[in-house]
């Protein structure tokens, strides 16, 4: 995974731009859930199918903004051009970065997979820009860049941390609450963000810059699918997993979606029903 | 200063009172909270009462169970004891009192285990605290040690070089809710929220301070990039860089030097100068009131000649306002604070020339104005506004314990201001007739002044003849005498123009008097008296004893020999 990465990375700067390059990794960010998948073979699951998909985009995508990094030469020295922040990655008509996951259908539970998804600090942007882990697995953080970052989430479900990083160095954590999404930031470089989302099973996916997804290993079963975009919020569908099938799905988001809410994890209610969330 | 904030809180909060859920409404911590705590950290807990939207930092919202000083992990919860020393102590810095002096004991406990119940965490988890060891002794290998420290951490890079939390990363931080925060000032350890011992300072960077951008250095310790003996290194560092706390003195004293006075900010002459430090606090006294200042105090030197008077003022500021990098934070301050309008935090310009004066009369003072060079847009949200300092007096030195109008004098009895503004480096000569009203002075007393600012500190001289051109509206400074001085600060990326700022009760300066000859001249005549009376008297008492009498000196003696008293 990080051969892949380390290979492709200054080919994809050089062509793409920064995030681009989330979206570039995210053959690896997508192969860590995929991955998760076939290195759980113990999880045995009976005529497991799939669920394939796109993520189409209509409309026009907002400029990437231009991220003044002239106080971190380091960083701005490993970007071939002028960074860029992208929220909304769009090519032809495909949007990158968008969460996909099965938020219901599924029961029982899912062994954590050994394999550790990684998140790097990179020329000072977080690579990739969106990942789901597991309850319970262990997320690692890179420093790459030699210099301070602090790693700050902000969960709701989930407890914060905030850790130093100022030099190279890695640390884990794990996440013991499913939660869409825990947002991360770096306050030392105030344009460094991205989002992790934790479900309870390996059955999420982060759609690649040609906005293709899949789902690998999945019980047969008729499932909820969740798409979640930190600009454009949230859409599902109903998609039905025949044994050994392949299901296909395709989530359409539209810059008429601009300014939608887009939900983060919701403070619960501590004397309400568990789960239930608070008013406003 | 903290019986002021303790006031000013008060004040602000409205008491308010609303429903709470069934478990919450039969807590014995329910009547306290709502009573002293729900006008500003809301009946829900939530850190949005009636009066959160007039603070910065924000009232801390209980459900997230977000503590910033704990003696726990990063994340972790906090124990009981950290929460209630939070509200004994209170949150300098910020809006938030302390608590010990106004509540019993009782009822601080059981405040604690009620802001408890606001989240469900503390019924699911525990908190981990961070155990450590006790503190090595300070020594300059250490403090050395710790500066190395400081850079190698990149501690810098918020606080700042000198520790002033003017680092390139401060302009864009925010706390968890998006609310601008500014990486705390590591040369006011006094007021280090948690305390400013180097225990203390050592715990908050193995804790952080969560809701933050504050992070833990425990992963870093862990990890081996720094070692604990290195983090004790730079807690002594840091706190070596406050000094103890400044005892507050009433009086500013000018000493007398001969020759030339320091004519600038920097000028070596100001070594000889004692340094007095003078707390400033919000101005919530009219409004628009202004609970979110940035100046909290001023160090104040001053010298004299007898013909001339230089006071010299310092303190910190994280920039030369308005400046480019802190323009989005100048913006995101006036987004969240009331009132919202741009047109209300625009200053009502009293300019700097006479002709300005006359439309002054509900002017701010921390104008642009009439000064040279100043950009179309200047005095606005988008042109923004400069730093300012106003020092004023009372126009005669009173007599007796009659003053006028503390701030910023009044219209039946106005004061003499001193006033410098970071735009053009301008100072002006101006008279205060009350709160916010600023009017320019139409005759020229001498003054002469400009500042400097350099690592996240302003410097700013005042020199002015001691004899005033215009005797009825300035001050003549005499020697001998306390003199009435009270000061307002601006910061002007801070939103601060007109009112909205800090300022001081009045305090004095007195001007070391010169010395008179008669100073010297008597201990002199008595030394001598002395010395002659003395070996008159043993001359006597010699010639007596050689004439064979006897000197009985007993207290009852009934015949009293004179020349026998003397001793």
């Amino acid at each position: 995974m990080r051969d892949v990465h380390e290979s492709n990375r200054w080919t994809v700067f050089m062509l793409a731009g920064a995030l681009a390059a989330c979206a570039g990794g995210d053959d690896a960010g997508q192969g860590a859930a995929g991955t998760d998948d076939t290195a759980a073979p113990a999880a045995a699951i009976e005529n497991a199918g799939m669920i394939s998909g796109m993520v189409t985009f209509a409309g026009q995508a907002p400029a990437p903004e231009p991220i003044d990094m002239s106080s971190e030469p380091t960083c701005a020295a490993k970007h071939g051009s002028q960074p860029m922040k992208r929220p909304v990655i769009v090519t032809d008509g495909h949007l990158a970065n968008v969460f996909v996951y099965i938020k219901e259908g599924l029961s029982g539970t899912y062994a954590t997979s050994g394999d550790a998804p990684e998140i790097d600090q990179d020329g000072c942007i977080y690579i990739p820009h969106v990942i789901g882990v597991q309850t319970g697995q262990q997320v690692t953080f890179r420093n790459s860049d030699g210099l301070l970052h602090n790693i700050k989430a902000q969960p709701t479900n989930n407890r914060t941390f905030n850790i130093s990083q100022p030099t190279n160095m890695t640390s884990r954590q794990t996440f013991s609450q499913p939660e869409i999404m825990i947002p991360v930031q770096c306050d030392v470089h105030g344009w460094m963000t991205m989002y992790i989302g934790v479900t309870e099973h390996p059955y999420f996916a982060v759609s690649g810059e040609d906005g293709s997804f899949t789902l690998e290993n999945v019980p047969p079963g008729t499932y909820t699918l969740e798409a979640w975009h930190e600009r454009y919020g949230v859409t599902t569908q109903q998609v039905t997993v025949e044994p050994n099938g392949a299901a296909s799905v395709t989530f359409e988001f539209s810059a008429a979606m601009a300014g939608a809410r887009v939900p983060l994890g919701q403070p619960i209610d501590p004397h309400g029903a568990h789960g239930h969330p608070v008013g406003d | 200063m903290r019986a002021w904030r303790w006031f000013s809180t008060v004040a602000a909060c409205g008491v308010l009172a609303g429903p709470a859920t069934a478990q919450q409404a039969e807590h014995a911590g329910k009547p306290v909270y709502d009573k002293w705590c729900a006008g500003c950290h809301g009946v829900d807990g939530r850190g949005r009462g009636d009066a959160a939207p007039y603070m910065l930092p924000r009232p801390r919202d209980f459900t997230k169970a977000l503590y910033q000083i704990r003696t726990t992990a990063s994340g972790s919860l906090p124990t009981d004891a950290d929460i209630l020393r939070v509200i004994n102590e209170g949150m300098p810095g910020s809006s938030m009192p302390g608590w010990e002096d106004q509540l019993s004991r009782g009822e601080r406990e059981n405040l604690v285990s009620y802001l408890k119940t606001f989240s469900r965490f503390f019924e699911t988890d525990q908190p981990q605290v961070v155990e450590f060891g006790r503190a090595p002794g300070v020594s300059d290998e250490r403090l050395v040690e710790g500066k190395e420290v400081y850079r190698r951490m990149e501690c810098w890079r918020c606080h700042g070089d000198a520790g002033r939390g003017d680092g390139a990363s401060a302009p864009t931080m925010a706390d968890d809710d998006d609310f601008p925060i500014r990486p705390v000032d590591l040369t006011e350890g006094w007021y280090f929220n948690g305390g400013g011992s180097a225990e203390e300072i050592y715990r908050r960077f193995r804790t952080g301070l969560d809701g933050t951008p504050m992070p833990s250095y425990s992963d870093a310790l862990a990890e081996g990039v720094v070692t604990d003996d290195e983090l004790w290194s730079l807690a002594h560092y840091v706190k070596s860089m406050s000094g103890d706390a400044p005892r507050v003195r009433e009086v500013v004293v000018a000493r007398r030097i001969e020759g030339a006075l320091p004519t600038s900010p920097a000028d070596s002459a100001w070594a000889g100068a004692e340094r007095f430090y003078v707390p400033l606090v919000a101005q919530i006294i009219v409004p628009p009131r202004w609970f979110a200042p940035s100046v909290d105090g001023v160090w104040i030197e001053a010298l004299h000649n007898g013909d001339e008077l230089a006071m010299r003022f310092s303190w910190s500021d994280p920039n030369d306002s308005p400046a480019p990098a802190w323009v989005e934070w100048r913006q995101r301050v006036a987004a969240v604070m009331e009132p919202h309008e741009d047109a209300a935090i625009a200053p009502a310009v009293p300019a700097a020339s006479p002709e300005g004066a006359a439309g002054a009369a509900d002017a701010g003072a921390a104008d642009d104005g009439a000064a040279a060079g100043v950009p179309s847009g200047a005095g606005t949200l988008a042109g923004g506004w400069p730093d300012a300092l106003a020092v004023w007096f009372p126009r005669t030195v009173p007599a007796g314990m009659q003053r006028p109008y503390f701030f910023m004098g009044s219209t039946r009895d106005p004061v003499y201001v001193w006033h410098w503004q970071s735009r053009g480096d301008a100072v002006t000569e101006r008279q205060g007739r009350g709160p916010g009203q600023l009017d320019a002075l139409s005759m020229s007393n001498g003054l002469e002044g400009s500042g400097e600012w350099e690592a996240g500190q302003w410097r700013v001289v005042f020199r002015r003849p001691l004899g005033a051109a215009d005797s009825v509206n300035a001050l003549t400074f005499t020697t001998g005498q306390p003199i009435p001085m009270a000061l307002f600060a601006w910061d002007g990326d801070n939103t601060e123009t007109g009112l909205r700022g800090s300022l001081s009760t009045w305090y004095f300066v007195q001007l070391e008097e010169p010395v008179p000859i008669t100073t010297y001249a008597t201990p002199i005549l008595a030394v001598l008296l002395t010395a002659v009376l003395g070996v008159l008297a043993v001359g006597r008492a010699q010639k007596r004893e050689r004439s064979g009498g006897t000197a009985h000196a007993a207290p009852f003696q009934l015949h009293p020999e004179p020349e026998g008293e003397t001793r």
